[in-house]
């Protein structure tokens, strides 16, 4: 592999997406998390929801602040980076990506601001609903984004003139046959995403003696989604996998590092992928078990990479290890909410020390499990940018120089390890910190600088 | 028949853009006179009268980009690679911008997030008038490539409109300050949006003689006889929006100087229009030609009409919301 313009600006594209979709992960559940604390406070009027909403709305503004500015280098990175595809393709997912602007942007920008600042400003009903339309618009983004990721990735409804894709059917360019799926399982991620580290917070304080009533209420918040969405999402991983055998079967011979094609094909647990010799070393599998998830059979046949030419195969390893690790998360977590089901059957949830030292540590599994995800599903892709139709090395900007490039990797990956590092240490302070009452305001009319809680709480 | 919605994307294209230019231009302005203002709790207050609004300043970039995408993808194709490095001094500006809104509440050091939210501000207006400068002295193109180098954008008019865009927005800034502040500060703000006007009308005047200069069309489009005659009242309204600006900063007046400013902002924006037109990537393709399917443009426009008149509406409604002069202690911190 070369170090050219291509294989440096499908470097940057990871850095950048990588690091931005850990904030949609948690902003988007966190978005709805506070729409039912304030839904919940509007309705009953206790206290304890209001200090929760002000606590995460803190959290929210600092984690929804960077994912908004890392968000923006996206679209532009299609022209810079990636100006062929976009030449090609923009007239499918250029619409799709004006209508996330126009649906989710201004929704959520306009009323963050009233959600921030405005509770004094505006009727409770009205705060409310502003914590809705945020949380919707942060729903709504995740539709459409994932509409053009869908699109890309099993693409139809369109027509192909001179090199560039033209729309036929809008209908079936948005619901692409990987698209529901896709949908359903990342938001479903993300909101497990969110519940674990709502959940870790609230153990943290638990364990430390401190916000009881808080915590205890996050923590069955937490557990309570999560009884619901974990088994839900094995569910919907499995359905999402069958939907990528049909459609991207080279995608699962990758992920399975499956050579032959075979009946009867193990689930390997752990493997040494050689692309060069075309097989693997240091096997471990359990016989038939690869079939039976992927066919739903013990005869199912599972198409292997040898079927497609070496420079149609998508790279084997990454995805091979990135699935596992995801599905090895996901195990953990499914075993994390049993356990709750346990303590919470003896009610000792917020009680039992060792399980709320497990849920401290699994709180940043979510994100594990997402990033392993997305890894599985785009280099999966690979070679394709569009699959089966335009070639990732295809796509990149003519004029583009590899010393362009390695300026422009050079200044993201320092400005965002300045960035994230700065921003992930002040979220972990926010976190510890923990619910603290509001900020005292000196009377009214005087100059009164505003506090940070997390600077209190030192 | 198909309806030719070119020149209808092409006016909401060029809506969201002077949309994006106005409202971001005054908060990055804010940015931009932040390290000057005469204390702390100045400081306090600048960035409390922008950060409810700020976040929806900047979606009419994303908007902008994105429809220039969606309905001119041969001009967004083009036009990007060609300001690759203005593009990326202009992202990671707005980041460290953005950033500061929140973290300058939580760290312990403070100035080093003010400087951000300085710094920031300033290289991300000084790319964007990188790019007004690039894209005015025209892009050269081959097939359907930009056929230039890596520093195309590197020559003495796209930094003089970057230095120009830094005296402009920071007038914008100075104004809505002029507007959203009292006592000490409103007089500090109106004393800087006098100095920056003398600024900004000499960047007028540099880049007006130099763009015929630079393309023998433009000088023909506005010299040409009738439309001389015709273009006229484009420098005369500015020369008149320039004096009410001045004068109502010298009779203290606390609305009027944003609109005028804002209105010497408009002004340059047809200025442009009027020079560029027809092209989307100066001076070679037109918008026709780098128009996306008509399905396409229809799709979209179909959205944007019923969304366009909603979004405008609760966007002002949350500028009402926030009405009226920045007190101390606004904030939720």
């Amino acid at each position: 592999m070369s170090f050219d313009a291509v294989f440096l600006s499908r470097l940057q594209f990871f850095w950048v997406v990588a690091l931005h979709i850990l904030l949609p992960a948690f902003t988007v559940g966190l978005a709805s998390y506070i729409a039912v604390l304030e839904g919940l406070h509007f309705i009953t009027r206790r206290p304890v929801y209001l200090r929760l909403s002000q606590f995460w709305l803190k959290v929210f503004a600092v984690s929804f602040g960077m994912g908004v500015v890392s968000g923006i280098v996206m679209p532009f990175q299609f022209g810079t980076n990636w100006s062929r595809f976009s030449d090609a393709a923009a007239d499918i997912i250029g619409p799709l990506m004006a209508y996330e602007g126009l649906t989710a942007f201004f929704l959520e920008a306009g009323f963050l601001g009233v959600l921030l600042f405005g509770r004094a400003r505006v009727p409770p009903w009205v705060h409310f609903a502003a914590a809705i339309l945020v949380a919707a618009g942060t729903l709504f983004s995740t539709f459409w984004i994932l509409a053009v990721n869908s699109w890309m990735q099993t693409p139809v409804g369109h027509s192909i003139i001179e090199g560039r894709f033209f729309p036929a059917d809008w209908w079936a360019v948005i619901f692409n046959p990987s698209f529901p799926y896709r949908l359903v399982h990342t938001v479903t991620a993300f909101y497990i995403t969110t519940a674990l580290v709502v959940a870790g917070t609230a153990a943290y304080h638990l364990r430390a003696g401190r916000f009881r009533e808080e915590g205890v209420t996050m923590l069955k918040q937490a557990f309570g989604l999560l009884t619901i969405l974990v088994p839900l999402q094995v569910l919907i991983g499995d359905l999402h996998g069958l939907n990528t055998r049909e459609h991207q079967p080279a995608k699962i011979a990758a992920m399975e590092a499956n050579w032959q094609t075979q009946s009867r094909m193990p689930l390997l647990l752990f493997a040494w992928p050689d692309e060069r010799a075309e097989e693997n070393r240091f096997e471990i599998g359990i016989p038939v078990l690869g079939s039976i998830i992927l066919t739903h059979e013990r005869d199912g046949i599972v198409q292997g990479l040898k079927d497609w030419r070496p420079e149609f195969r998508p790279p084997v390893a990454i995805p091979f290890f990135a699935f596992r690790l995801m599905v090895g998360v996901g195990i953990v977590v499914f075993l994390l909410v049993v356990l709750s089901w346990w303590q919470w059957r003896r009610g000792r949830l917020g009680d039992t020390r060792w399980f709320l030292r497990l849920c401290e540590l699994a709180s940043p599994l979510g994100f594990v499990a997402v990033l392993a995800g997305w890894v599985t599903t785009e280099v999966g892709r690979q070679p394709w940018v569009v699959y089966g139709l335009l070639r990732t090395g295809e796509a990149v900007t003519p004029s583009l120089t590899a010393g362009d490039v390695l300026v422009s990797l050079a200044v993201y990956v320092v400005a965002y390890i300045a960035i994230f590092g700065a921003g992930g240490y002040f979220l972990v302070r926010l976190f510890r910190a923990g619910p603290v009452p509001k900020v005292v305001h000196e009377p009214a009319g005087t100059p009164a600088r505003p506090l940070s809680a997390a600077a209190e709480a030192d | 028949m198909q309806l030719d919605l070119v020149p209808l994307w092409a006016a909401i294209i060029a809506l969201g853009v002077f949309m994006y230019v106005l409202l971001d231009g005054f908060d990055l302005g804010v940015g931009i006179l932040f390290p000057f203002a005469p204390d702390d709790a100045s400081r306090d207050l600048m960035m409390a009268s922008v950060a409810p609004i700020w976040d929806g300043n900047q979606t009419w970039l994303v908007l902008g980009g994105v429809a220039l995408l969606a309905a001119f993808p041969l001009a967004f194709a083009i036009i990007m690679p060609a300001v690759y490095l203005p593009i990326l001094f202009m992202l990671i500006g707005l980041i460290f911008r953005g950033v500061a809104f929140e973290f300058r509440h939580l760290s312990p050091r403070r100035q080093r997030w003010d400087r951000s939210f300085f710094i920031g501000s300033l290289v991300a207006t000084f790319a964007q008038g990188l790019v007004l400068g690039t894209y005015v002295q025209g892009i050269p193109v081959a097939g359907r490539h930009f056929a230039g180098g890596s520093f195309e954008w590197m020559t003495p008019f796209s930094l003089l409109t970057g230095i120009g865009l830094i005296a402009g927005y920071g007038l914008l800034g100075a104004c809505w300050l002029v507007m959203k502040t009292e006592g000490p500060l409103q007089i500090w703000a109106r004393n800087k949006a006098k100095l920056f006007l003398f600024g900004v009308a000499a960047f007028i005047a540099m880049v007006s003689i130099w763009t015929p200069l630079l393309q023998p069309q433009i000088a023909q489009r506005w010299f040409a006889w009738p439309n001389l005659l015709l273009l006229s009242p484009v420098p005369v309204i500015t020369l008149a929006l320039f004096a009410w600006l001045l004068r109502s900063l010298v009779r203290d007046r606390d609305v009027a100087p944003f609109i005028a400013a804002l209105g010497l902002f408009l002004m340059c924006y047809i200025g442009l229009g009027i020079s560029i037109w027809p092209m989307v990537v100066p001076y070679t393709i037109t918008l026709w030609a780098a128009a996306s399917a008509p399905k396409s443009q229809a799709f979209m426009l179909i959205g944007t009409l019923f969304l366009l008149p909603i979004i405008v509406t609760y966007t002002g409604w949350s500028y009402w919301v926030f009405r009226g002069k920045v007190k101390a202690g606004s904030g939720y911190h």
